[in-house]
């Protein structure tokens, strides 16, 4: 029971972590830990090998696929917190704590009589029962998972295929491109200068700077600049260096 | 027992409470996994109650049948981000005239 004092408070708070994070990847840390408590509890009451599998499916591969889809879809997008009908949230709020109550009043009624345990069930061991039953009297459920599970594999290989509508631009197009551009706007065909190359600042998110002494912010790689993390490349920097030098080496002479 | 059955009813109702809440679909796949994780707690702890197995047989059905549900769902969520550039559960409203 212990265990379940421990646990019980840490997996509300998660899941109501679940609800209030504004980023999903909170949300689904939440959610991870909310998964391997409930796995312990399986552990606890006799169930060891929805133990494994909690861990197995659920932490494993669940979590894992929800993962890797918030970083398909961008993992910075926040929820918006304008409320498409007005009040819904507050409504939500209060059925979700009506329901709560009417639940567990009727269900703790209902429970009734002294706790059997699975003492007499797990006597062969538990995965020994569940196979006894799973082969046994469920056959035709474990048969009808299989082609569930084909299904959904199907399913998603059919929802997430990517029809080209473009044909792809191979080498050859992109050199003939660039010669086009520069023959119509003069843009330069080679590569862009390196970012950084800069009196004060040699880091990539610093733009270079021209003979002129303006910065080049195509040096800059894109995804920085749509982040805007650009640093301000000054033309006084080249001054501030060149004074800085001069000071250290007329402290040298003295 | 009651404790067990409670925690389970208290995270159902929460996950039911972020589906209607949240407007991001992926959080809200989140809520249902939830809601699924708390039946699958109920399942277990009535099998222990009743001192069968039938519970924890049920219970692996439903892991099997989310596993399921999640893959196509997702799959549905990516392709329709690819389109509308959202996975706001609001924004996909195609089918209203």
């Amino acid at each position: 029971m212990t265990v379940f004092w421990v646990l019980a408070p840490i997996m509300v708070v998660a899941a109501l972590g679940l609800v209030f994070a504004r980023r999903a990847v909170h949300a689904a840390l939440g959610l991870a830990v909310v998964m391997i408590s409930l796995a312990v509890l399986y552990a606890v009451q006799g169930a060891p090998f929805l133990f494994a599998v909690q861990i197995i499916v659920y932490t494993g591969a669940i979590m894992m696929l929800f993962l890797f889809v918030l970083m398909l879809v961008g993992v910075d997008s926040p929820d918006s917190l304008a409320e498409t009908i007005r009040g819904q949230r507050l409504a939500a709020g209060v059925v979700g704590l009506v329901f709560a109550a009417l639940a567990v009043l009727v269900i703790a009624q209902g429970v009734t009589g002294a706790v059997t345990g699975l003492d007499e069930a797990n006597a062969d061991g538990n995965v020994y029962g569940l196979a006894e039953l799973l082969f046994g009297p469920y056959i035709l459920a474990v048969e009808f998972t299989a082609a569930l599970l084909i299904t959904a594999v199907l399913g998603a290989m059919v929802l997430a295929h990517h029809e080209r509508l473009t044909p792809k631009r191979s080498q050859a197009d992109h050199a003939a491109q660039r010669m086009r551009e520069y023959a119509e706007t003069g843009r330069h065909p080679g590569n862009a200068p390196t970012p950084g190359v800069f009196a004060q600042h040699n880091a990539v998110d610093t733009p270079a700077i021209l003979p002129d002494g303006s910065a080049l912010h195509e040096s800059v790689p894109p995804s920085l600049v749509e982040r805007g993390q650009v640093r301000e490349a000054r033309a006084a920097d080249v001054d501030d260096v060149a004074r800085q030098l001069e000071s250290d080496e007329g402290g040298d002479e003295k | 027992m009651t404790e067990y059955l409670t925690l389970s009813l208290i995270l159902f109702s929460i996950g039911a409470v972020g589906v209607l809440v949240r407007r991001n679909a992926i959080v809200v796949f989140m809520c249902i996994e939830l809601m699924l994780n708390a039946t699958n707690l109920a399942f277990v702890s009535f099998s222990r109650q009743h001192g069968n197995l039938d519970g924890q047989v049920a219970a692996f059905f439903v892991m099997v049948v989310a596993a399921a549900e999640v893959v196509v769902g997702l799959a549905i969520i990516v392709s329709i981000y690819r389109t509308r550039r959202t996975t706001s559960v609001d924004e996909a409203s195609l089918l209203k005239s």
